[in-house]
C-alpha cells in the first residue's frame, strides 16, 4: 500500500468509452512528484510530436498530488490540468483549488488520462471505482457552476464535486478555462477549449476512501505547527486586502500596465484599490478545503447598473478589466470577473483581450462598425463588460477575440501585432515588465508563455532586492531557484498564497512529503526534482518546436518607453538585454545557448529516458 | 441529573465559517484514524459561497431520533445529552437518520451502524472546536446561546446611539 498516493492511474477514452486502470509508476511519483511535475512528464509518454492541441490525439490530464485529501494546510485541495495548449502550442498547465481534488484523490486515482473525443458531449462520472461518460446534451450552454448545480441535482448527491467547462470551451476560444466549485478556475493556457474539443463537458467525482499518511502522528503534530504559521505574518495579505492589495503598491512603482502597456500607472487606482474593494464589496472572506488561512474575497454588487453580481476577486483579475482597460469603476471589473466565470475564460486573458481591442479602436485599427457598434475607448466600463460578454460568446467581434491577441491580431494585421500583449501567445500579467527586469526574464522563459506563476520573480524587483531597472549577470540563477521552488509548489500540490509558511523552503517540503509518503527524501532531492520538472517542461516545449526565438516579451515592453512621470520613467527592455538576461539563464540551467536542455545536465538529473528528445532538440 | 440548561453542544457561526471543511477532516481523524469526510460527525454545508455552516447534534431535548429507533438502540445520556449507540442492537435501518431534522446522526458507511458526535468525551473536548481556525464553533448551553443574541441584538439597536 502506497501512503499518499492513490497509486492509481484511471484512462479513459472519450472516443469508445472504454476505461482502465493501471498502477501510478512510483519512479515518477518520486521523481516528479505529483501535480504539474508528474502532468508533464507523463504527458510526454501519450502523445506524439506536433500533435495538434485540439486532436482527439492530445491527451488532457488531470493529476493531483501527494498531500491531496489529507488535512494539511492549502495542500489538500488543490488539482492540476496538463494538455498541448492552443495558445502557445507548448506547455499547457494550470491549476485550481477548492474541494475537487480531495474528492478525486478519496476516489481513488492520483491521475486522470483522457484520451480521444466523444461523438455526442459527456460528462465523466467517477464514483469511486465506478467510471462511466454520461450524456450531456442538457448540459451544453450552461455555465460551470450552473453544470455543477444540475449534476449534483441528476446524481442526487449534494457533495459530488465537479470541474466543468462553459460556453466558451465548447466552442474551442482558445483562452477557455476549467472551473470548479463555482469560482475556483484552472485559467491559463486554454485548457477548457482542450477539454471542449474532446465533447467534454464536465468532470464529476464522488470519493469515499480513507486518506491516511505513512506517519500520522509526527504528521498531525507538524500540521499543528502550520496551523499556527497560517495565522501568522507569511498569510496575512492573503487573509486580509487580499491579493488587490497590489494595486496601490504597482502603480507606486509604476509598475502596473494600464492602457494596454501605454502607460504603466493608472490615475484611477485609488478607486480601483484593494482598500475600497474590501471597504465596499467584499461580503465575506471563504476558504478551500483544509486551508486553515482563507483567501477566497467574495464579491457582491448591490447596486447600479451591475447589480446582483457575485463573484471573487484577486489583483489580477481586477487589473485586467480594470488598469489594463483603463477601467475605474469596480462594479463594472466585478461584472466582467462574474461574466468570465459564467462563460468559462480566463479572466486575465479577457481583460488584456479587451484592452488590446481599445487600444487597436483608438488607433483606428478597428472601427466602431467592427467592433459592433461599441465606443470601446479606453475606460468605457460598459464597452468592456460588453466585450467581455461577447468573448465568451463567441458572438460578432468576440468571433474575432476569443481565441486571444495573438490570434486576433494575426487576423487584424495592420500593425496590430505591435499591440498583443503576449509570451508565446499567452496574455501578459499585472507586471509592467519594462520596469521589473528580473520579472522579465521570468516571464519570457517561463514554459507555460506569460506568466508570473511560475517563477515570482517580480518579489526581487517589487522588495527591491535588486535594481529592477536593470538587467544584470545573476538574475539567470534567481530566476532559475524560484522555479524549481514554484514547480515543487504546482507539484506536491500546495497553495502558494501558503508558500512564506514554509520557513525553511525545503527542508519543509522535504520533512511534509516523508510524513505523507513515507519515501525517503532530502531537501536537495527535492531541488533536483524541482530542477527535473523544468527540464521535462523545457523538453515538452523543444519537442513541440519552440525555442530560444519562442523565450522573448511583447513588442512594447521592448519598443516603447514608460512615458509616465515617476520611478520608472523612459525604462524598457532592449535586444540586448533580453539577450544578456536569456544567456546568464541558460549557462544556470546548463541548458545550450539554444535553451535546450544538454546531455550532461540529463544524466546528473537521472533523466536519462528523455535524453532522445535532447538530441533531436539540439539538432533542430 | 445535570439541568437541561447545563447541557452544552457544538454551535456554530455561519458569520465566522468559512467552509475549509477542518471540522470535518479533524473529527474523521479523531474518530476513525483517517481523513474522509463521510466518516465525519460534524457536516459543513455550502449553499453559495456566502453561506456557509456547519452542522451536527443539537442535543435536542426529546430527541426524535431516539424516539424513532424501533430497537431501541439510541439512548440520551442524562448527564451529557449526548447520543450513545449500542452497536449490536443498531441494523443500520436508518430511521434515526428520518427523524433528525439536521442531517447529524449518519450510517457509518463500513461499521453500517449509526454514528453521531459524542463531544468527543474520550479526548476532553470537542477537536472540531479545537481546530477551527476562525473560531467559528463553539460549545454552548442554550442559555448562553440566548444570552449571545441578546447581546447582540441590544447592541445593534443602539450601535448608533453608543457611537455618538
Amino acid at each position: 500500500m502506497m501512503f499518499g498516493y492513490a497509486g492509481r492511474v484511471l484512462h479513459v477514452d472519450l472516443s469508445n468509452g472504454k476505461t482502465s486502470v493501471e498502477p501510478l509508476n512510483e519512479d515518477y511519483a518520486k521523481k516528479y512528484i505529483g501535480g504539474i511535475g508528474l502532468g508533464i512528464r507523463m504527458w510526454l509518454d501519450h502523445s506524439k510530436p506536433g500533435v495538434d492541441p485540439f486532436s482527439p490525439d492530445n491527451p488532457l490530464l488531470l493529476i493531483i498530488g501527494p498531500i491531496s485529501g489529507t488535512m494539511w494546510p492549502t495542500g489538500g485541495n488543490g488539482h492540476a490540468f496538463v494538455s498541448k495548449s492552443p495558445q502557445s502550442y507548448g506547455v499547457g498547465e494550470a491549476k485550481a483549488h477548492g474541494s475537487f481534488g480531495t474528492e478525486l484523490k478519496r476516489a481513488g486515482y492520483d491521475v486522470v488520462i483522457l484520451k480521444g473525443k466523444a461523438e455526442n458531449p459527456v460528462y465523466l462520472w467517477i464514483d469511486d471505482d465506478s467510471v462511466q461518460l454520461m450524456d450531456a446534451s442538457q448540459l451544453w450552454g450552461k455555465s460551470p457552476a450552473e453544470t455543477e448545480d444540475a449534476i449534483r441535482e441528476e446524481l442526487g448527491d449534494y457533495y459530488i464535486r465537479v470541474a466543468a467547462i462553459g460556453v466558451a470551451g465548447e466552442k474551442l476560444s482558445r483562452i477557455a478555462c476549467i472551473i470548479n466549485d463555482k469560482t475556483r478556475a484552472a485559467g491559463r493556457t486554454g485548457l477548457g477549449a482542450v477539454m471542449g474539443s474532446k465533447n467534454l463537458k464536465a468532470i464529476a467525482v464522488r470519493g469515499t476512501r480513507d486518506i491516511t499518511v505513512a506517519k500520522p502522528e509526527e504528521f498531525m503534530e507538524y500540521l499543528k505547527e502550520f496551523h499556527e504559521r497560517m495565522k501568522g505574518p507569511a498569510t496575512q495579505k492573503y487573509r486580509t486586502l487580499g491579493t488587490p492589495e497590489n494595486v496601490l503598491v504597482h502603480n507606486s512603482l509604476s509598475c502596473m500596465p494600464t492602457r494596454n502597456y501605454n502607460n504603466s500607472r493608472f490615475e484611477g487606482a485609488e478607486k480601483v484599490s484593494g482598500e475600497n474593494l474590501n471597504e465596499k464589496y467584499v461580503a465575506k472572506i471563504i476558504g478551500c478545503s483544509s486551508c486553515a488561512m482563507r483567501c477566497e474575497h467574495m464579491c457582491v454588487v448591490a447596486e447600479g447598473p451591475y447589480e446582483k453580481t457575485m463573484t471573487r476577486m484577486e489583483y489580477e483579475t481586477l487589473w485586467a478589466f480594470g488598469p489594463y482597460c483603463g477601467v475605474d469603476r469596480l462594479d463594472a471589473i466585478i461584472k466582467g470577473m462574474e461574466l468570465s466565470n459564467y462563460y468559462g475564460i480566463d479572466a486575465i486573458s479577457a481583460g488584456v483581450i479587451v484592452g488590446f481591442a481599445m487600444d487597436c479602436y483608438e488607433r483606428g485599427i478597428l472601427t466602431q462598425a467592427e467592433l459592433d457598434g461599441l465606443d470601446a475607448k479606453f475606460g468605457n466600463a460598459d464597452a468592456m463588460v460588453k466585450l467581455v460578454e461577447k468573448i465568451g460568446k463567441r458572438e460578432g467581434v468576440g468571433e474575432l477575440l476569443a481565441d486571444g491577441v495573438k490570434v486576433a491580431a494575426e487576423k487584424i494585421g495592420k500593425g496590430s501585432g505591435k499591440l498583443a500583449a503576449h509570451i508565446k501567445g499567452v496574455e501578459t500579467t499585472g507586471y509592467d515588465l519594462r520596469a521589473l527586469k528580473t520579472a522579465a526574464l521570468g516571464f519570457a522563459v517561463s514554459f507555460r508563455g506569460a506568466d508570473h506563476n511560475r517563477h515570482g520573480a517580480y518579489a526581487f524587483d517589487v522588495k527591491g532586492k535588486v535594481n529592477r531597472l536593470i538587467a544584470e549577470k545573476g538574475r539567470g540563477k534567481l530566476v532559475r531557484d524560484m522555479e524549481d521552488t514554484y514547480n515543487l509548489i504546482d507539484s506536491f500540490i500546495v497553495c502558494k498564497f501558503s508558500r512564506g509558511t514554509y520557513y525553511k523552503e525545503l527542508d519543509d517540503l522535504a520533512k511534509l512529503y516523508r510524513l505523507v509518503t513515507g519515501f525517503e527524501m532530502t531537501p536537495e532531492e527535492l531541488k533536483r526534482a524541482g530542477e527535473r520538472i523544468q527540464n521535462a517542461a523545457r523538453l515538452f516545449n523543444v519537442r513541440e518546436g519552440l525555442g530560444r526565438k519562442d523565450d522573448n516579451l511583447p513588442w512594447k515592453v521592448m519598443n516603447e518607453p514608460i512615458p509616465d512621470e515617476g520611478p520608472s520613467k523612459g525604462a524598457f527592455v532592449t535586444q540586448a538585454e533580453l539577450d544578456l538576461l536569456l544567456d546568464d539563464y541558460y549557462e544556470a540551467r546548463g541548458w545550450s545557448r539554444e535553451g535546450v536542455p544538454t546531455e550532461a545536465k540529463l544524466k546528473e538529473l537521472g533523466m536519462d529516458d528523455l535524453l532522445g528528445l535532447a538530441r533531436k532538440g539540439a539538432e533542430a | 441529573m445535570v439541568k437541561i440548561h447545563d447541557r452544552k453542544f457544538v454551535s456554530a457561526d455561519p458569520d465566522k465559517c468559512v467552509g475549509c471543511q477542518i471540522c470535518e477532516y479533524i473529527c474523521s481523524y479523531t474518530k476513525d484514524k483517517a481523513f474522509n469526510p463521510i466518516k465525519s460527525r460534524i457536516r459543513v454545508v455550502r449553499i453559495n459561497q456566502l453561506v456557509n455552516m456547519p452542522v451536527t447534534c443539537r442535543l435536542c431535548e426529546d430527541p426524535p431520533c431516539v424516539k424513532a429507533c424501533p430497537r431501541d438502540s439510541l439512548t440520551q445520556s442524562e448527564e451529557t445529552g449526548t447520543m450513545s449507540v449500542d452497536k449490536d442492537k443498531c441494523n443500520g435501518c436508518g430511521w434515526c437518520i428520518e427523524a433528525c431534522d439536521y442531517g447529524a446522526i449518519m450510517l457509518h458507511p463500513e461499521k453500517k451502524v449509526v454514528y453521531v458526535c459524542d463531544l468527543c468525551k474520550d479526548q476532553g473536548e470537542p477537536q472540531c472546536i479545537k481546530w477551527c481556525p476562525e473560531e467559528a464553533l463553539d460549545l454552548v448551553t442554550s442559555d448562553v446561546l440566548a444570552q449571545k443574541a441578546r447581546l447582540t441584538a441590544v447592541k445593534k439597536l443602539f450601535h448608533e446611539a453608543m457611537k455618538s
